[in-house]
């Protein structure tokens, strides 16, 4: 997060610069294109993609209006944001079913790629999806890999088929269709050695292994932690074998996963799988919006923004507004805003997305516990709407009622009351309308009981 | 074949990426100019140099082109050469594994999954059983599927034994045993393979730093290398590595893999320039006989593609 927030900020100031509304012009999207740059190579999106996609978004930025709600530097992001998504595709976690099973898929990758683990998550994943899978033992070269794939067959109780190491792996998966079709398997998924894309004989021992079995998706399995190799790998092996998808592993990683970008970029085929743990549940879809924000690195800078402004009910929050200068505000509207700030996200996150507070270092060090949140969202839910309105007919036999119901104590309670009303005052006190634009320096406008 | 000429073939590929661009953009009888400090820049992040090392370089080049009032973008390669050789260099001392004869040594394998931690473990023993020490191994990864089997088919293949316990068992307890099987067997060497863990899972990083405690105090008096392997095909979350690691465990040198693939490895340059590791050793390949010691001056050699 300490690199991610750096950036993030390294951005703010580069947006301070512009702060000119109408147009973009050709000097803004300059200056934000420098820092996109980085952030994209500093993720490891390959040379030649950044060249070109930069070119790209510059021509569609320059001379578009900028929202209202954010500066030049922050709608160029946006864009940015919203070429990387559209370039990376939208969520395809789909495997190509052939209408006459079985369904063959084999794994292709660099070594230590991750394609055994991933066979297996794989396979659990088809057959909680009612699918008969075979997991098949094509690696004879790295010691023990058939060996692996059998435990994880067997952790996941899915069968595995192996002939050894002494066969050719081309014989091992034309065998292996074979039990498949005695046994029924609705899937064969191909776990195959990695090798080199540049190593001559071992492709050609993949294009045999296609041509003996015409799988109907050939999907590469790509480390996100991979640099500018990725492009080469990408592109050897989709010129020599053709794939159809990548699973893209060790996601749970804090790598920034440019190579996503990469090879999606030179390939042109989707991701289809994420790869979030060594656990055998840890495959997940692939989302294109997401991948954007953690390449860019400053999903404190926008997503949240947007998130915000579509989350946030215009109407609901007018209707606060108006509330908190009568000071009429309740239990009731606090738990409402309690979850419409969940909704957006976790708090920090939230707080970090505040204009003119996300750069404020006190503010920003703050730890919010997002317990305390459940607590306080527990304790509102056990008043009742009596309570709700009218916080001070809260007597000690209610108190208890509400602990217990809220499974809190006492004094969580009499806290809460205690803040709550501190902050009733606070709000009187304060001019709503200001309430979502920026605050005084380093001072919220608001407060909330759990900060 | 000497050594550097082993090394070389083996980094032919990064050779064929790395200084061919570097060459190519420098050899030229081009003038200087900012169009080629450009290229330079652009052929050292292709090289996975890492933008801020990359514009680390090429100011320092800059500088080095105003004092020395360099015309010719040739002589440029020499000042590329000199600048990029003292980084990798850095402390001559500590540039080789720390063994002794006649006394435990230990090298506990870390990194990441999938980086080549059992196969460097596997060509190292056998690189030491030639160099006439008695080697042990030790099966640390108890958490992967069959790690156990593909560490002891190492052991095998250049044999040595392997010391391990049930796979899901406690990675503290044959870390344990084996300490005390290297003592009471007087082994030279003990190479502790550990399970691959992402840097950013504490859980798994207080596991290791245990590791370590138990080897601290099991053997006091030990020499202890803590290895960590990196992948050259890794970008530059390989820093982030790096720096975690010797934040857990205190890493006293790095092993970078896979350097027979594309992957140009240009991160190492990145890495001990920030941190300040050590590069000790290199992977060219799968085979028992594809590591290598990493030598900087003689990296950076062939690198830039000269003769002994
Ligand atoms: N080409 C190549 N492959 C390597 C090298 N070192 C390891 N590998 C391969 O990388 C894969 C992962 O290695 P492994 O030792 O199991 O990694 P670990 O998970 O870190 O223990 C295996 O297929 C190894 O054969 C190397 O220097 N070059
Ligand atoms: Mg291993």
């Amino acid at each position: 997060m300490a690199v991610f927030s750096s950036l993030a900020e390294k951005l703010q100031e580069t947006f301070k610069k512009l702060k000119n509304k109408g147009k973009l012009t050709e000097k803004d999207v300059t200056e934000a294109m420098r820092e996109i740059r980085v952030a994209l190579l500093e993720a490891d999106v390959s040379f030649k993609v950044v060249k070109d996609f930069i070119a790209k978004v510059k021509e569609r930025a320059v001379g578009q209006e900028v929202l209202e709600s954010l500066t030049p530097g922050q709608h160029v992001v946006k864009i940015v944001h919203e070429e990387l998504t559209a370039l990376m595709g939208s969520s395809q976690s789909k495997i190509i079913i052939s209408p006459k099973p079985p369904t063959v898929v084999m794994l292709v990758g660099l070594q230590g790629a991750g394609k055994t683990t991933s066979g297996g998550k794989l396979a659990h994943y088809l057959k909680k999806q009612g699918r008969q899978p075979l997991l098949v033992a094509g690696d004879v070269y790295r010691p023990a890999a058939v060996k692996q794939l059998q435990v994880l067959g067997e952790q996941l109780g899915i069968p595995v088929f192996s002939l050894g190491t002494e066969l050719s792996p081309v014989e091992i998966a034309k065998k292996s269709m074979e039990q498949a079709a005695a046994k029924g398997n609705d899937f064969v998924i191909i776990d195959t050695a990695g090798r080199l894309h540049i190593n001559e004989e071992l492709m050609e021992e993949l294009k045999n292994i296609k041509t003996a079995v015409k799988p109907h998706e050939i999907l590469l399995v790509v480390d996100a932690m991979t640099g500018q190799d990725a492009v080469n790998v990408a592109e050897s092996f989709n010129n020599e074998l053709g794939i159809d998808g990548v699973i893209l592993t060790k996601l749970d990683g804090d790598t920034r996963g440019g190579a996503a970008l990469s090879v999606k970029a030179v390939t042109g085929r989707p991701i289809k799988f994420v790869g979030m743990g060594e656990k055998l549940d840890a495959l997940e879809p692939f989302y294109p919006d997401r991948m954007a924000s953690r390449i860019l690195g400053m999903g404190d800078v926008l997503t949240l923004i947007e998130k915000a402004q579509a989350n946030f009910d215009a109407k609901k929050a007018k209707e606060m507004e108006e509330k908190m200068r009568k000071a009429e505000f309740t239990f009731e509207d606090f738990l409402d805003q309690l979850q419409q700030f969940k909704k957006m996200g976790s708090f920090q996150d939230l707080i970090s997305m505040i204009p003119g507070i996300g750069s404020n270092k006190k503010l920003k060090d703050l730890q919010v516990d997002e317990k305390e949140f459940i607590k306080i969202e527990a304790m509102i839910q056990s008043m009742t709407p009596q309570e709700r309105r009218h916080p001070e007919i809260i007597n000690g036999s209610r108190k208890q009622r509400i602990a217990s119901g809220s499974g809190t104590k006492v004094q969580d309670l009499n806290k809460l009351i205690k803040q709550f009303t501190e902050t009733k005052k606070l709000l009187k006190q304060f001019s709503g309308s200001a309430m979502m634009k920026k605050g005084k320096k380093g001072k919220l406008p608001f407060k909330f009981p759990f900060m | 074949m000497g050594f550097l000429n082993k090394l070389k073939e083996g980094l032919t590929k990064t050779r064929q990426g790395f200084v061919e661009k570097v060459s190519g953009v420098l050899s030229f009888n081009k003038a200087i100019d900012e169009e080629l400090f450009e290229e330079l820049e652009e052929t050292l992040i292709q090289a996975d140099v890492g933008i801020n090392t990359s514009l680390k370089l090429v100011e320092t080049l800059r500088t080095r082109v105003k004092e020395r009032k360099l015309k010719d973008a040739s002589e440029l390669k020499e000042v590329m050469k000199e600048e990029i050789s003292k980084i990798l260099t850095g402390d001559k001392e500590k540039n080789n594994l720390l063994l002794e004869k006649g006394k435990t040594n230990v090298i506990l394998v870390v990194g990441v999954n999938g980086v080549g931690k059992t196969t460097t473990i596997g060509k190292l023993a056998y690189l030491l059983i030639k160099e006439k020490y008695k080697v042990l191994l030790a099966a640390g990864d108890t958490f992967r599927a069959a790690a156990i089997d593909q560490l002891v088919i190492w052991g095998q293949r250049v044999g040595v034994e392997v010391i391990r316990n049930q796979e899901g068992s406690d990675p503290g307890a044959v870390v344990f045993d084996a300490c005390k099987a290297a003592v009471s067997r007087r082994e030279d060497v003990l190479i502790i393979d550990t399970a691959g863990r992402l840097h950013n899972k504490t859980n798994l990083m207080e596991e290791l730093r245990k590791v370590a405690r138990i080897i601290r105090r099991e053997l006091p008096e030990a020499n202890v290398e803590v290895l960590l392997v990196l992948d050259a095909t890794t970008g530059q979350n390989a820093i982030s590595q790096a720096r975690t690691f010797r934040e857990v465990v205190d890493v006293t040198g790095i092993c970078l893999t896979k350097l027979d693939g594309t992957a140009k490895g240009g991160v190492i340059i990145g890495i001990r320039d920030e941190l300040k590791i050590p590069i000790k050793l290199i992977g060219i390949g799968e085979g028992m006989d594809d590591l290598r010691d990493f030598q900087a001056d003689d990296f950076v050699k062939a690198l830039f593609n000269e003769e002994e």
